[in-house]
């Protein structure tokens, strides 16, 4: 870029540099933290001044999938027989707690990871699937007063959600379709929706109209060159906008807040509702929060160079 | 029916069902008296409800509170944004790692960031107290501080959002200008007032429009963070009215007011980006 590379330059160069891994190091300090708390024995999460270095160890992803219930002083337990896991739970002092028939009790987290799952990948996939189709609607044909519905289209996703939610909840209670799946699910698909037709038409908008219309003198139908051509030609664009859709109702948490208590209840409302009363167990509770982050960290990582496109909206290609 | 509305309808008729529908549904509602959590019938009761919120002093501080929000927030992100784009704007190793992972917090759950960052603000354990050696200060439960500790957290989260944009500018700005610029010996301040600036200045606009409309809604982040009054931003006051006061109609008033502004906001948001696609 320069013309003439100064030696002035060239140290100014080298601080940017240093500032820049610096800063990146600050940036992730929070993200380390709670990875660290989440492999921390309990007595070393909060301690005056915080523990830094320390030997890791699993047993908060223990107890975050087990109910647990306090040893009674006198309790006799067999330790030696017992697996790996649950000594763990002994050191600690307390012990797994267990059905009549000597099941073992799950805690609340795994059901809210699961709702999570079956949410945020059922909504992604209608979401996907309707905008791809309606994305090519609009970037191949003349549609009478495009501008104002794609304005349309956006400006729902825009509005608060906790303006939505009075209304939705009311049609929802109606409808018993309060804390179920279902509600919640139609509830992401039309706030996924949107952004997909936005982020898909910019990709369809790529694709070389001629490859579909030679398609179409060969006596394809419309549909089956959607099918045949455009589809495989938009794959790309359709992983990444599947994976925004996907990070955006895997994150969401007023709609659920509101929505759902129990049944359907995904994990962004349940994941602070842990720390309500006596002192919370931080370990279990980061543990929780690392499981919950670890795959939008790697969703992150598989689509860092579709970001710019999709926080823009489809607007910013480069 | 030709086959394009096969492809566009079917789309459109989902959005109005449901999100046109239940909007209408509330416009209804913004005219009565109505409780969702008893039996009583829904009472007209005209403009009511709008002239009791218009005239709440209690109201406006909600806003008072959200815009001192905005704007503590949106310029920390550009200030923190920007500076890191231009920093990051040079030929480095290992830049697209660096790249990726200054944009990992605005990929997270706010709630859950919210969540983790009251451990960090933690004045007797938190790591950010003993980092920076403020002894036990207390971010969120000193009531005129905790607004700026919730902001702060959202700067963290968000500043990545406005580097991503503005590095994106910063790489279209023609390289010929910058040689130019040093044949005619122009100095540092000069080049960045002259060329960086108002050539990045239009992508830097998409991205302050979006991070006000995005920030005039919040709820995650302060309603996890914080319970304090002054912490009370319009989105958190609309979601007491409706789902602990119970005040249905009165609280699908004040939505319509929110609605209202946030489409003015989209209005302009829309009118940029579509003349970023234009360019």
């Amino acid at each position: 870029m320069a013309v003439v590379s100064s030696s002035g330059q060239r140290l100014g160069n080298r601080v940017a540099i240093a500032a820049v891994v610096v800063i990146t190091i600050i940036f992730l300090l929070p993200i380390y933290w709670i990875g660290s708390t989440a492999f921390k024995p309990r007595n070393l999460a909060t301690t005056a001044p915080p523990t830094i270095v320390f030997q890791p160890e699993i047993s908060p992803f223990v107890k975050l999938f087990t109910k647990r219930v306090q040893l009674k002083p006198n309790e006799k337990i067999d330790v030696a027989n017992a697996p790996w896991w649950e000594q763990m739970i002994f050191a600690g002092g307390e012990r797994i707690s267990r059905t009549g028939k000597g099941e073992i009790q799950l805690s609340g987290y795994p059901d809210r990871f699961i709702n999570s799952l079956i949410v945020a990948i059922t909504s992604t996939v209608l979401a996907v699937g309707m905008g791809t189709i309606t994305a090519y609607g609009f970037s191949r044909f003349k549609v009478k007063g495009e501008a104002d519905l794609l304005f349309f289209i956006l400006s729902t996703r825009m509005l608060p959600p906790i303006v939505v939610a009075i209304p939705m909840f009311l049609m929802y209670r109606a409808a018993g379709l309060n804390d179920s799946h279902l509600g919640l699910i139609i509830l992401y698909t039309a706030f996924n929706v949107s952004f997909a037709v936005w982020l898909m038409k910019g990709f369809i908008d790529e694709i070389p109209r001629e490859y579909e219309e030679a398609a179409l003198v060969d006596g394809y139908t419309r549909l089956e060159a959607f099918r045949k051509i455009v589809l495989p030609e938009a794959a790309t664009g359709i992983a990444a906008t599947a994976v925004f859709c996907f990070i955006t109702a895997w994150n969401e948490y007023a709609f659920a807040l509101i929505l759902t208590n129990k049944k359907a209840q995904t994990a962004p409302p349940f994941i602070p509702s842990q720390i309500g009363s006596g002192l919370p167990d931080w370990t279990v509770i980061a543990a929780g929060t690392f499981l919950f982050l670890l795959p939008v960290a790697i969703f992150t990582f598989l689509l860092r160079n579709h970001l710019l496109r999709g926080m823009s909206f489809g607007a910013i290609r480069k | 029916m030709t086959i394009r509305n096969v492809f566009v309808i079917p789309t459109v008729l989902f959005l109005i069902v449901f999100n046109v529908f239940p909007l209408l549904y509330s416009l209804g509602y913004s005219f009565t008296d109505f409780r969702a959590s008893t039996k009583d019938p829904a009472n007209f009761i005209g403009l009511k409800n709008y002239t009791d919120l218009l005239s709440d002093p209690f109201i406006w501080r909600n806003f008072t509170i959200t815009a001192h929000y905005v704007m503590v927030s949106v310029v920390g992100q550009v200030i923190v944004g920007f500076g890191l784009a231009l920093l990051l704007n040079r030929q480095m190793p290992f830049k697209g790692l660096l790249t990726t992972l200054l944009l990992l917090p605005m990929m997270l759950s706010m709630a859950v960031v919210g969540l983790f960052w009251k451990l960090l603000y933690d004045p007797n354990f938190g790591i950010i107290n003993y980092v920076l050696g403020l002894g036990r200060f207390e971010w969120l439960a000193d009531p005129d501080f905790a607004l700026y500790a919730v902001a702060l957290t959202d700067i963290w989260m968000w500043s990545p959002f406005v580097m991503l944009l503005s590095l994106a500018g910063l790489s279209a700005v023609p390289k010929h200008l910058y040689e130019a610029a040093a044949i005619d010996r122009a100095g540092r301040f000069y080049t960045f007032f002259r060329i960086t600036l108002p050539l990045v200045a239009p992508i830097l606009l998409i991205a302050i429009i979006f991070r006000t409309m995005e920030a005039f809604k919040t709820f995650d982040l302060a309603y996890v963070m914080t319970s304090q009054p002054t912490t009370e931003v319009v989105s958190i006051r609309l979601y007491k009215m409706a789902f602990q006061e119970w005040q249905t109609g009165k609280s699908c008033a004040l939505a319509y007011i929110v609605l209202i502004m946030v489409l003015c906001i989209t209005n302009v948001y829309v009118k940029y980006l579509n003349k970023a696609k234009e360019r």
